[in-house]
């Protein structure tokens, strides 16, 4: 037996809804938070307060939320890039942990002596290793047809493995008691402090402005026109000329550097040397992060600074209340169904049929 | 006795157009009823209705005298209602008989497949069950949506501009057979804008202007005049005379050979020929005989061939879409959206999509865009709400304008066309046509493909027919009748060298 429901195209789908979406699914998703937390037998006003509220209370907690949004707005502004192009890139997490093993790699190199010239290097570094990664996966398209989300994805994985066994081998601290990271980096090989008295840090603003030039790209330049053709219409960018070979490299190598970017910034910002883990899962957030932003470089900006609050809320959560920080992946999660529901029934219309048996 | 279907006083609105305005219309058994209209006229909206796609506002639809509410097109199958589309309702990846067995009740695929190829014998309908549709032509795709209404054995039977991808020959077997099958008691509802068939066949024409019924005629008593100034409400454009003073060879073509390239349907054999400045050379056929490969080896969007293109002399056979384009050859489509514009975005964007210049330094011209748009809008009397409407929420007619202007505009020395005027009304069609004629009094060498063999007759200087990858000898359109070129179609051409 089947539901008497089916899903009917709407005949116009309605303009504005396209960004009200997302703002639903942000209140859907605080709504079914507030009821997780009730059924945990947690009071759902206060857990929220501790999960919304309390990080934005201080400015220690703004610079915070500006930390974590960092990485996810160059890794989502990336990505944006490429899914606007209709390149499959889902392994952004890979290129930022390769981004932090080419700038950890040459922050490494700084001795006591160094000036602060080599936090250029390191961030230079960061972005062609991050981008040497995607370079891989553009290859493997390019050359052999390979599909890109598995291939991008499977690269994570590669790239995980070999951050493991750098810092448990030849970088491995020797004066760190076995555990399986590098020596911390000297103090020339440090991002910059954007505010004193907080950990944010110049990485901010560089997210910032990628977001800024990205925006400018897609709307103004040439080749972002040639992305959005190409994304819309492979076609229509055929009858035009442009190479979609081309594009495939330069949608994959610009959110490759910017992760990879984002990966360094990490590293030498503040982790401050190389662990296992460099990343909580940055550039897989950073997916839903462009896409609740409507693909759009600023609406990632805004998306970020939301998953970032997630993150944040998160650890409060569990060392105040004694919740359990998975509830930060369960918020993820939720964020990204609700606007799925959302955007499908701004485009379709549910309807109910009792008896739709063809007489 | 009451008539097969009947509808009273059919409303639809959308947001600021009344689609169709109060709309009556009856068809009894075995009727064969024209719908005749410029685009925009209400007729695809009001045939919607009836095969269930699009629910009217106001009004009553009653089947075999019983009211009815065709809430789905399976409601409207359910009913009798069979319907051949304008735009086709093709799924690309699956097979033909995939394709047709969706819209069945469940039967075993050999079995379908064996009852398609009866049908397709039987109404000289050349198709292939085992094709998949993204490998077809448009003119394969509405073969197999034709083929798709007769199975299911309709008792209303609707037909979108069904012949305008026929042969001469199989217009004449498809007449028959709706003869046929309205002897037998089916109910023929048939959109055309070609006036002459609708003379032909019809036992009655319903003209609709506006969204409403402006006549409901005999069309034994009318002339292709009188049914053309009731469709526009005036006199439609005359064809500009022609006048022919052919220049210099402009695009020569040598032994253009594609069978290295591995789609069979794209295989191009051993192909000669050239155009001149100021001529107008017509590619007649029924399209998926290599016409499109043809178009995208000579456009330059596939160069996997053997052979030579040479433009003014010069060999191109190399060079890429933009290059050709900088030397003054450009290309207009046949498929309008996702090929020649993108549906989702801007009319302004899509002017910078083949108007290099607004793009030269790797900055977009916003400001010289726009304004090209909005010249292109007015000069070519594209019914758009501006620069910023999308592609895709233009009419067929209203879009191919723009395009064609789009590309005219730019002044090209070389132009490739491909169904120029498919879908499009006549007033639009002949705007079109003579904006062809125009720029081949400026200097400028066409090659048309074209399956509408009144347009190919009307426009060229020379006509060849392709069939099978081949191109016949050419041939002065005067020279030859429609019958003679029908069976050129099928590769029945005199073999004799001499061209």
């Amino acid at each position: 037996m089947t539901l008497p429901l089916a899903l009917v195209p709407r005949a116009v789908p309605a303009r504005a809804m396209r960004w009200a979406s997302p703002v639903l699914a942000i209140m859907l998703t605080l709504a079914a938070g507030g009821l997780i937390l009730a059924f945990l037998g947690r009071d759902p006003v206060q857990g929220l307060k501790v999960f919304l509220w309390d990080p934005l209370s201080t400015q220690r907690g703004w610079a915070e939320l500006g930390l974590k949004a960092t990485p996810l707005i160059l890794c989502a502004v990336g990505l944006v890039v490429c899914f606007r192009a209709n390149v499959w890139n889902i392994g952004a997490e890979g290129q930022l942990i390769a981004g932090a093993i080419a700038g950890g790699g040459v922050a490494l190199l700084a001795s006591r002596d160094s000036t602060r010239a080599f936090v250029p290097a390191i961030l230079v570094a960061a972005a062609m290793g991050g981008a040497l990664w995607a370079a891989l996966t553009a290859w493997l398209r390019d050359r052999f047809n390979a599909n890109e989300i598995l291939v991008s994805l499977m690269l994570v994985y590669v790239a995980q493995l070999l951050l493991a066994w750098l810092v448990q081998g030849v970088w491995k601290d020797p004066q760190g008691f076995g555990f399986p990271q590098s020596k911390l980096f000297e103090a020339a090989a440090r991002m910059p402090i954007l505010l004193t008295g907080t950990r944010l840090n110049v990485g901010f603003a560089l997210a910032l402005l990628a977001a800024v030039v990205v925006w400018l790209m897609l709307a103004k330049w040439s080749i972002g026109f040639q992305l959005r053709v190409v994304g819309e219409a492979p076609r229509a960018a055929r009858y035009a000329g442009f190479s979609e070979r081309r594009l495939l490299w330069f949608s994959l190598l610009l959110s490759g550097a910017l992760a990879g970017v984002a990966g360094g910034v990490e590293a030498i910002g503040p982790i401050g040397q190389l662990t296992p883990t460099i990343s909580p899962g940055y550039g897989f957030a950073a997916i839903i992060v462009a896409f609740v932003g409507r693909l759009h470089p600023f609406g990632a900006v805004l998306a970020s600074c939301l998953m970032a609050q997630f993150y944040i809320g998160g650890e409060l959560a569990q060392s105040r209340m004694g919740l359990p920080s998975a509830l930060t992946g369960v918020y993820q999660g939720l964020l990204l169904f609700f606007l799925l529901a959302c955007d499908t029934l701004i485009t379709h219309r549910i309807v109910w049929r009792p008896t739709a048996k063809a007489a | 006795m009451t008539d097969r279907l009947s509808l009273h006083g059919v409303t639809k609105r959308y947001a600021d157009v009344i689609a169709n305005d109060a709309i009556s219309l009856q068809v009894g058994a075995g009727e064969i009823v024209a719908v005749l209209g410029e685009n925009g006229a209400g007729k695809s909206t009001l045939m919607k209705i009836v095969y269930g796609v699009v629910r009217p506002d106001e009004g009553r639809v009653f089947v075999d005298g019983r009211e009815v509410v065709i809430g789905s097109p399976a409601k409207a199958r359910a009913l009798g209602i069979s319907m051949v589309f304008q735009h086709f309702a093709l799924f690309d990846s699956l097979t033909l008989a995939e394709n047709v067995a969706l819209a069945l009740p469940p039967e075993p695929l050999k079995a379908l497949t064996a009852r398609m190829q009866q049908l397709a014998v039987r109404y000289d309908l050349e198709i292939d069950p085992s094709k998949r549709v993204h490998d077809l032509s448009v003119g394969e795709r509405q073969r197999v949506e034709i083929l798709r209404a007769l199975m299911a054995s309709p008792r209303i039977l609707i037909l979108d501009e069904p012949t305008s991808v026929l042969k001469p020959q199989a217009i004449e077997q498809l007449f028959k057979t709706l003869g046929q099958l309205a002897a037998d008691g089916v109910s023929v509802l048939f959109i055309s804008h070609k006036l002459d068939e609708i003379l032909r066949l019809a036992h009655r024409c319903v003209v609709l202007r506006g969204g409403r019924v402006v006549a409901t005629v005999d069309p034994r008593r009318e002339s292709e005049a009188s049914l053309a100034r009731m469709m526009i409400g005036a006199d439609p454009p005359a064809i500009a005379a022609h006048d022919s003073s052919p220049g210099e060879v402009a695009l020569d073509v040598k032994r253009l050979d594609t069978t290295r390239a591995i789609e069979r349907q794209h295989w191009l054999h051993g192909l000669d020929f050239s155009v001149r400045h100021g001529e107008i050379v017509g590619i007649a056929g029924v399209s998926g005989n290599g016409q499109a490969a043809l178009m995208a080896v000579l456009a330059g969007e596939r160069l996997d061939l053997d052979g030579t293109i040479r433009l003014f002399g010069d060999d191109i056979t190399r060079l890429s879409t933009g290059g050709r384009r900088m030397l003054g050859l450009r290309y207009i489509p046949e498929e309008r959206l996702g090929h020649a514009a993108v549906s989702a975005f801007p009319l302004v964007d899509n002017v910078v999509l083949t108007r290099d210049e607004l793009r030269a330094g790797g900055l977009i011209r916003s400001g010289a865009a726009r304004r090209l748009t909005s010249t292109l809008i007015e000069h070519f009397r594209v019914k758009a709400r501006g620069p910023e409407a999308t592609a895709g929420s233009l009419s067929g007619g209203s879009l191919q304008k723009f395009i064609v202007g789009r590309e005219i505009d730019a002044q090209p020395k070389v132009l490739l066309v491909s169904q120029p005027t498919w879908g499009v009304d006549v007033g639009a069609a002949a705007a079109i046509r003579n904006e062809l004629i125009a720029l081949r009094r400026a200097g400028c060498a066409i090659v048309v493909v074209s399956e509408d063999l009144d347009e190919l007759f009307e426009l060229s200087d020379w006509l060849f027919v392709m069939s099978k990858g081949r191109l016949s000898p050419a041939v002065r359109p005067r020279e030859i009748g429609v019958q003679e070129i029908g069976r050129w179609m099928s590769g029945l051409w005199p073999q004799s060298e001499a061209l």
